[in-house]
């Protein structure tokens, strides 16, 4: 009798446990199918993203160019939407005369510093100055705006006297002193990828580190470097914060640099700024604006990925 | 004309050497411009703004005269977005990660978003404010607020968090996962007791280095529309706010000299919080690096 019930009661608490644990796996089960999809709708963020970006710039464009000929917004070449002038080239010229000072600026002073790293520094000395000039990329750009207004055009008003308080040399050499670890970071990256035995080769044939530089490194590179400084001009295109501040507001189809330009992401900062009225034709002109520059951005990356896929050496 | 010869190679090697020792000076050179800006830049903004930088500052509101201003609203609506931020960026950009690195299958569909998501970091992030206008201020309704400046800041940041997070689960040997499953854990148990934990260090660095990129971008925020004058600390996430850069910008664009130093000030504030951020990304990653 005793020994029955006991057998009974374990039986029970058996049969509990089985059914317990069967439970127990089966929400074990659910959160192991759950869980994917779950970190599938988080991935397909970023690509809802992209297409909100699409979408967006899109709609609006088009609601923009119900207003104004899509003609007349690629062609003429005054810009004051605010007395119904919607001609973009005065803001595509701002934003190249920027990104052509700044490259001028960066690649250069990005690829010496480049080679300086990787050819010449010893490993100590790479490992100091490379995290100090990154330091550079993580600067906020109203920073360097603020710099460029307050030190760098009264410098270059010291040399050129009639440079106005506004201009696009300032704007631009300093976006090309924010590039420079771009350029610098990823180029030196790409030298130290070339294998030390081509470098060797050289030497032995009797070569100076100089002649290995620009007859070996440099050729095999080469891809690497194209696309960092592809990259780097991108980024130049898409500067705000320092254009806003330091170029002006004028939109100027000039390829003088000492005068005031205003760039497409400068205007897009002025009209959001100002009071413009949603659902007014200066409303709608923001994403016309932003899709063109949306446009040169997304082209100059896609040439950067492209060099570096095609031309990738594999060694 | 052995000898002769010999003069013409020494000679011509002389050249040669004394070019490379040239050209390395000039390459030195050249390093040390864009370190020699780095410092004037950090001089000119200490030395215009130590002097307008006080307690009070930190703790005063917006004013109309310079000795009054303040960054109080701005540093408390930087930190109250950066949570914001965080939480959206951390928990959508670490799931993505995972699903690309443990679950995603080798197809067409997982290439486009990581194709995706490299393009993504090249968009401008003047673009990501138009975005933000459309979706998160008109489309969603939340208005020039916390909440539509966050969301805005999250998906900017977003691939940084991704790819930091995928190399950080790449770097996690793949033993001790072997291990989990031989002991009959499922692979979600094992990415969420044995793979995570063992990533977090990485992730960390990876959040902190993202949000220091947040904190001090001001284009997109104008655009969603980060108000400048501010004079009561934003009680909910729907509440008006505004940053730092933002009252930085605000103060810089404007003619007296004195609104200069405030800007000055306001920078060695901002400049500040990111070392601190920089510094402690830079800590984790050397105390965990020795593990695993």
């Amino acid at each position: 009798m005793d020994n029955s019930l006991r057998s009974e009661g374990n039986q029970l608490n058996v049969q509990q446990m089985i059914e317990e644990r069967k439970q127990k796996k089966s929400i074990g089960e659910r959160i192991e199918k759950i869980v994917p999809w779950f970190l599938l709708l988080c991935a397909s963020v970023s690509v809802l993203t992209t297409v909100g970006i699409l979408f967006t710039l899109l709609r609006e464009s088009i609601g923009f160019f119900s207003n104004v000929s899509i003609f007349e917004f690629y062609t003429g070449t005054s810009w004051s939407p605010w007395s119904g002038h919607y001609g973009v080239a005065p803001l595509i010229g701002g934003t190249l005369l920027i990104t052509v000072i700044a490259t001028i600026v960066a690649v250069p002073l990005g690829l010496m510093s480049a080679i300086f790293l990787s050819e010449y520094a010893s490993d100590k000395v790479r490992r100091t100055i490379k995290p100090v000039l990154e330091v550079l990329a993580g600067i906020p750009t109203v920073v360097y705006g603020y710099f460029a207004l307050t030190f760098i055009t009264p410098m270059f008003q010291a040399i050129i006297p009639d440079l106005g308080i506004f201009n696009a040399l300032s704007a631009g050499f300093v976006v090309g002193i924010m590039i420079i670890p771009m350029v610098a970071s990823l180029s030196e990256d790409a030298m130290n990828s070339v294998p030390n035995a081509l470098r060797e080769g050289a030497l032995g044939l009797g070569a100076t580190k100089l002649e290995v530089v620009f007859k070996v490194v440099l050729p095999a590179a080469f891809s690497g470097i194209v696309a960092s400084v592809v990259l780097a001009i991108s980024r130049a295109i898409g500067e705000t914060m320092i254009v806003t501040i330091a170029a002006g507001a004028t939109p100027n189809l000039t390829m003088d640099a000492t005068q005031s330009v205003q760039t497409m992401t400068a205007f897009i900062v002025q009209a959001a700024t100002g009071d413009t009225t949603f659902g007014s034709t200066i409303y709608y002109s923001l994403y016309a604006v932003g899709m063109t520059l949306f446009v040169f951005t997304l082209v100059m990356n896609l040439i950067a990925q492209y060099i570096s896929r095609k031309f990738k050496e594999d060694y | 004309m052995l000898g002769q010869n010999e003069n013409g190679v020494k000679k011509r090697m002389e050249s040669r050497v004394m070019l490379n020792k040239v050209m390395m000076v000039l390459f030195f050179l050249a390093t040390t411009v864009g370190l020699i800006f780095l410092g004037l830049l950090f001089y000119r903004v200490l030395t215009q703004g130590i002097g307008y930088l006080s307690w009070d500052y930190i703790r005063s509101f917006p004013a109309p005269y310079p000795d009054k201003a303040g960054i109080w609203a701005g540093l408390i609506g930087s930190i109250m977005l950066m949570a914001i931020v965080a939480v959206f960026s951390v928990i959508i950009g670490v799931s993505t990660a995972i699903y690309l690195e443990k679950y995603a299958s080798k197809n067409k569909f997982t290439d486009f978003i990581r194709i995706n998501i490299q393009n993504l970091a090249g968009v401008p992030s003047i673009v990501f404010g138009l975005l933000g206008l459309t979706f998160f201020v008109y489309m969603f309704q939340f208005g020039y607020t916390l909440m539509a400046g966050g969301l805005t800041m999250a998906l900017l940041v977003l691939p940084v968090i991704v790819v930091a997070a995928q190399e950080a689960l790449r770097s996690v040997p793949s033993e001790i996962e072997q291990a989990s499953y031989g002991m009959g854990a499922s692979k979600w148990q094992t990415i969420a007791r044995v793979t995570l934990p063992a990533a977090i260090p990485g992730i960390l660095t990876g959040t902190i280095i993202a949000l220091s990129r947040a904190i001090g971008e001001t284009a997109p925020l104008i655009i969603v529309g980060a108000a400048t004058a501010i004079y009561t600390l934003p009680d909910s996430v729907l509440a008006k706010y505004t940053v730092m850069p933002i009252q930085i910008y605000n103060w810089t664009g404007r003619p007296q000299e004195e609104w200069q130093y405030v800007a000055g000030a306001g920078i060695i504030v901002l400049l500040a919080i990111l070392l601190l951020m920089n510094s402690i990304a830079v800590l984790i990653r050397n105390k965990f690096s020795r593990r695993l």
